[in-house]
């Protein structure tokens, strides 16, 4: 179990401590009052994990370049 | 006639050209008849200024054609012509007159045939992979959920909707479109430039760095693919530090830059499921994450449960526990009143015992047993000490008989002889360094007598004195009278008896001292 604060974790991070965490659990070799930090640290994965991918929105937007070929802004794309 | 100078000569009709003229002549001639050429050639060296025009030679083992692509035609152009390319060029010859040159105006120029192309291509490919841009170490894992997705490719078309449809199934995402043009010379440096572009840009920024980039483009002839092929865009994508997947043609179309890309998508579509995981999948991973976490809690604390009932059933009564060493206390106390008794009945027997043999008779005869013991090693005591002093002294007397004066006495000798010798030495030596000495003082001595007057004396000469010492010249005879006169066999006073005829004996030398 890593002292990271799960707020600070990619989708990726927090899904393979996840994975981690219900697989120690399940191992079931893991002190009572262990297993049961276990869990609250696992929930809290959890939920990392469904906020990202509820966070799931599509933007698309295009770059414009000024006239040496340099970005200069964002142009929304729409309709495709 | 002269032949010096040109002279028209009667009959001579041929007409005069200047040079303009024929130069002129000769290109229409050129031009009309080489108005439209196939030329097949290997490129020599071309140079590219910044007119925008490209120069090359074309040439063959013998000859070399001057050739000249203008701006327009060169922007045109799917394949650049390069160095060492077999080409089949299209277009007039003309000439330039200024030079007395001839030249083909470059309308259109080609890859003769496939074969050549993919020869160059294999070239480059070689190049590149000698320097290790293939090398699978290189390649990047890709995000698992990129944030913001980068795709450099045409912003029109069915690329870029086929991309975000299956991004939008999958999991929608932030897209970032870099425009770029996707056949054509504009192709190869507008793709290199927006991977470096997107590179570029600052994590946190105005514009948002992609985690991942898409370079993208729909089937089409090899020609039209023919920027992916450029090394431009290759090195451009070897050196982006954004994981990036290609997607360039169909599945079968292989271009350069597939084989830098971190991974390559056979399609555009492809590559979006290779940049984006299923939302809904995971989704339901995470569910089923939690479901079986909470169902390993709940097992954990229904078999802790039940090993406690298990082992508390197994627990015997607390009264039952006490049954044995109560039954034991019970035993000990019964057996310990008869246990005293006896102890003390023991005890007493044994003194009873002990004390029956104490009696005087005993000890007295024990005294007179030691009494006799003392007296015998009392007698021991004298005879052994006296026994012990008669060995001390026979020992002194051995080492006493060992000792004589004759070994001190010897070396006494030899002592005194050596200093006799000693002695005998000295005197010698001083007696030889006075003798020495004495024959040293006699020999001067002999010097001295050789060397002073006296022997002069011998030979007949004589010392004239004076009242001041020795008379040496006549001068100082009339200033000083002389008084003796020295010979060999003594001294000749002259004061009292030469009175007389002082003044002309004053002057007289020695010699003369004999005739009187």
């Amino acid at each position: 179990m890593s002292d990271r604060p799960v707020s600070e974790m990619s989708f990726e991070e927090a899904m393979a401590e996840l994975e981690q965490v219900v697989g120690q659990l399940e191992r079931g070799d893991v002190a009572l009052d262990e297993s049961i930090k276990l869990y609250e640290r696992g929930a809290e994965l959890k939920k990392r994990c469904e906020a990202k991918l509820k966070e799931a929105e599509e933007k698309v937007a295009a770059i414009t370049l000024d006239g040496e070929g340099n970005p200069a802004g964002l142009k929304p794309v729409e309709g495709l | 006639m002269s032949d010096l100078i040109d002279d028209p000569v009667p009959g001579q009709n041929e007409p005069e050209y200047s040079v303009t003229e024929i130069s002129n002549a000769i290109k229409r001639v050129i031009e009309g008849e080489f108005g439209h050429v196939r030329i097949r050639g290997e490129v020599g060296r071309v140079s590219r200024p910044r007119s925008g025009h490209v120069y090359l030679d074309l040439k063959d083992e013998k000859s070399v054609l001057n050739g000249v692509i203008w701006k327009g035609v060169a922007s045109r152009l799917a394949v650049q012509p390069e160095e060492g390319m077999e080409v089949v060029a299209t277009g007039r010859m003309t000439t330039f007159g200024g030079q007395s040159r001839y030249q083909i105006v470059i309308e259109d120029i080609k890859p003769a045939g496939m074969g050549a192309l993919m020869a160059m291509l294999e070239k480059r490919k070689q190049q590149l992979a000698a320097e290790g841009l293939f090398a699978p170490e290189r390649k990047k894992k890709l995000p698992y959920l990129p944030e913001v997705i980068g795709v450099i490719t045409s912003p029109s078309g069915a690329v870029i909707r086929d991309i975000l449809h299956r991004l939008r199934d999958r999991f929608p995402r932030k897209v970032l479109i870099w425009p770029v043009a996707v056949q054509g010379e504009r192709c190869a440096p507008e793709v290199a430039r927006a991977i470096a572009g997107f590179n570029a840009l600052e994590p946190g920024g105005r514009i948002p760095r992609p985690d991942l980039l898409i370079v993208a483009r729909g089937g089409g002839s090899i020609e039209d693919l023919w920027g992916f092929n450029e090394e431009i865009v290759a090195r451009a994508a070897a050196a982006s530090d954004i994981p990036l997947i290609s997607a360039v043609g169909h599945e079968t179309d292989t271009t350069l830059i597939d084989y830098v890309a971190d991974k390559r998508a056979p399609t555009p579509t492809a590559a979006a499921e290779l940049a984006v995981p299923v939302r809904l999948e995971l989704l339901t991973w995470v569910e089923g994450q939690g479901g079986r976490m909470t169902h390993a809690l709940g097992q954990g604390i229904a078999a802790r449960g039940q090993r406690l009932r298990d082992l508390s059933r197994a627990l015997p009564r607390a009264e039952t526990l006490l049954d044995g060493p109560r039954q034991r206390l019970d035993r000990a106390s019964d057996r310990l009143p008869a246990a005293l008794t006896t102890g003390v009945q023991r005890r007493k027997v044994r003194l009873s015992e002990v004390s029956g043999s104490l009696r005087p008779s005993v000890l007295s005869r024990q005294l007179a047993q030691d009494r006799h013991r003392l007296d015998v090693a009392l007698q021991r005591l004298a005879t052994g000490l006296s026994q012990a002093i008669e060995r001390k002294r026979e020992a002194l007397g051995r080492r006493a008989d060992r000792l004589s004066p004759a070994p001190i006495l010897r070396e006494i000798n030899q002592k005194s002889e050596r200093l006799q010798g000693l002695a005998r030495r000295l005197s010698d030596a001083a007696r030889r360094q006075s003798d020495e000495r004495r024959q040293r003082v006699e020999a001067l001595d002999r010097l001295r007598e050789t060397l002073g007057y006296k022997a002069t004396l011998q030979r007949g000469y004589a010392v004239v004195r004076g009242d001041d010492g020795v008379l040496t010249t006549k001068a100082a005879a009339e200033q000083s009278p002389p008084r003796e006169i020295e010979f060999a066999d003594g001294r000749l006073k002259l004061g009292a008896v030469s009175k007389v005829r002082r003044a002309g004996k004053s002057e007289e030398p020695p010699e003369q001292g004999t005739l009187f």
